[in-house]
């Protein structure tokens, strides 16, 4: 299995995008990969869009910057459309379907739909539609061990959040489960 | 961890419990890292009134003999620039930090490599030069933290890292080593209270008689000179068949290096020579790569500077090109590779 990947997450500033993106970042670094994590920052991320590059690799990183995604992550229409052309034929498209209701018009790409904020919602999980999201990308994706993932959502919830670890662990295995 | 917080830790493992700055994008992750820590340490964080107030706080920790340290992003080290000849002219050490971000002006805040003349050329009035320090990992910079802190030490001047917006804002696993002290001269010249017991040390950039100025400056070039010959550094990578040359240094390298490995994929005999010293800069090794390169290309994110020193290294042995782009854009790997196939034309 290529343990490569180039990722980016797009969604809205609040929504836990870099959040997620940290995630995938400390479970490949738990699996000995070497890993990069680069945010969009500035004025933007204040209720505008956010998003990250996520890099995954059996060699040392070049550029940290992702421009064409084999897994593109999106939590907004704005993110969605700014990105999805940029995918790499064969990527893995995820979408919150129920912020974004389109469907991916490219036939080259394999999108998946997952209605995260809803289900999040419904399952007690508000605030974690990005890791039930998170949950379906590892189930269809791969990109690390699940024990490494597990470590990587101990290491990321901060220790004033530890209360929410179980929230986070419960919201992967639905994603997983879907 | 974040290349700013990185930064930030080095400072404190390299001994730095002196601490002056003031916010800005994309460095102000340092300041909060050091808020947090230094207290808990008993060191000193000051949030200064503005970056010059700052930079010559640590003029005054600096002759007291204590490492200290500021740092900044673009606009504010232009603020800095008038304590950093201070500090030079007093021959103190210290280490200033400009994560950069576009210019001129206020510019933008996106990542840039747009004030390698002012680091290299200028990083202040008069006669001078500061070592500065390229990271282009977030191990390395741990790594060329700790370096700046003994070699400011060594040779009795600041010492800057030259990071970007981009270096400053990526989180990359770190590993902070133990590291063997290095045998540095004792600071006999600190103002640090004498008690009697030696006579008092001053601490002066202030020169009125042209002899003793110029005998001065005359006596940190020699030092210049030394650090010239002694000091460059730089990383070779597929460099030692090629015919073509990428020179790039920090967040522009890691693009290169990515565009190089696709060009040899393609067959095109390409390296890269990473300068990780700027000034000193790396000219003995462009220099040997000049012997048997075609044809030199820089990229950097900026209109093309640290190019010039690559011409004056090179002395018309080979052509060298630029690409780069500038105002926070970070070139793509396959602009590189274009600019890389361009030189190489057909001959693969």
């Amino acid at each position: 299995m290529s343990k490569n990947f180039n990722m980016v997450l797009a969604g809205f500033g609040g929504q836990g995008i870099l959040f997620a993106g940290k995630v995938i970042a400390y479970a490949g670094l738990m699996d000995g990969q070497e890993v990069s994590w680069l945010p969009s920052y500035g004025p933007e991320m204040r209720g505008g869009t956010a998003n990250c590059s996520v890099c995954l690799s059996d060699e040392p990183i070049g550029s940290p910057q992702v421009l064409n995604p084999d897994v593109l992550i999106a939590m907004n229409l704005p993110s969605y459309e700014k990105f999805i052309k940029a995918v790499v034929p064969g990527g893995k498209v995820f979408i919150d379907s129920s912020l974004i209701s389109g469907k991916v018009e490219r036939e080259d790409v394999e999108a998946f739909y997952v209605p995260a904020t809803t289900l999040a919602e419904e399952n007690d999980l508000k605030g974690l539609a990005n890791i039930i999201l998170l949950g379906k990308v590892f189930k269809e994706v791969g990109f690390s061990s699940e024990e490494a993932l597990h470590k990587a959502i101990e290491k990321c919830v901060p220790a004033r959040k530890a209360h929410l670890k179980d929230a986070n662990l419960k919201a992967i295995q639905m994603g997983m489960s879907l | 961890m974040k290349g700013n917080e990185a930064l930030a830790e080095a400072a404190i493992q390299a001994g730095c419990r002196h601490f002056f700055g003031y916010p800005i994008t994309p460095q102000t992750e340092v300041a909060a890292y050091m808020a947090k820590r230094m207290p808990k340490i008993g060191g000193t964080y000051l949030q200064a009134e503005s970056e010059v107030a700052a930079i010559n706080m640590v003029l005054g920790a600096a002759s007291a003999g204590v490492r200290a340290l500021t740092s900044s992003s673009s606009p504010g080290i232009s603020l800095k620039t008038e304590g950093i000849s201070y500090i030079a002219g007093s021959d103190l050490p210290c280490v200033i930090i400009n994560v950069q971000r576009g210019g001129p002006g206020l510019g933008g805040i996106q990542p840039s490599q747009a004030d390698y003349w002012q680091a290299t050329r200028a990083p202040g009035h008069g006669d001078l030069h500061v070592l500065v320090f390229a990271p282009s990992t977030v191990q390395e910079m741990v790594d060329l933290v700790m370096d700046a802190f003994d070699m400011a030490d060594l040779y009795r001047m600041p010492a800057m890292i030259l990071a970007d917006g981009a270096l400053g804002q990526m989180m990359e696993p770190v590993e902070i080593k133990e590291r063997p002290k290095r045998d540095l001269p004792e600071k006999t010249w600190a103002a640090n209270g004498h008690e009697n017991k030696r006579p008092h040390n001053i601490v002066n950039s202030l020169y009125l008689t042209p002899g003793d100025l110029e005998a001065l400056v005359k006596e940190r070039f020699e030092r210049y000179d030394r650090i010239k010959s002694k000091e460059q550094r730089s990383e070779s990578y597929m460099a030692d068949d090629a015919e073509f040359i990428v020179v790039a240094y920090g967040a522009s390298s890691r693009v290169c290096k990515s565009a190089v490995k696709a060009a040899r994929a393609e067959g095109i005999k390409v390296g890269l020579i990473r300068p990780i010293t700027l000034w000193p800069f790396p000219t003995d090794a462009i220099q040997e790569a000049a012997k048997t390169t075609k044809h030199f290309l820089t990229v950097e994110m900026s209109m093309g500077q640290m190019v010039d020193d690559v011409r004056l290294a090179v002395n018309g042995a080979a052509p060298v090109s630029f690409f780069g782009h500038t105002g926070g854009i970070i070139p793509s790997p396959a602009e590189v590779l274009g600019e890389i196939k361009k030189l190489a034309g057909g001959a693969k």
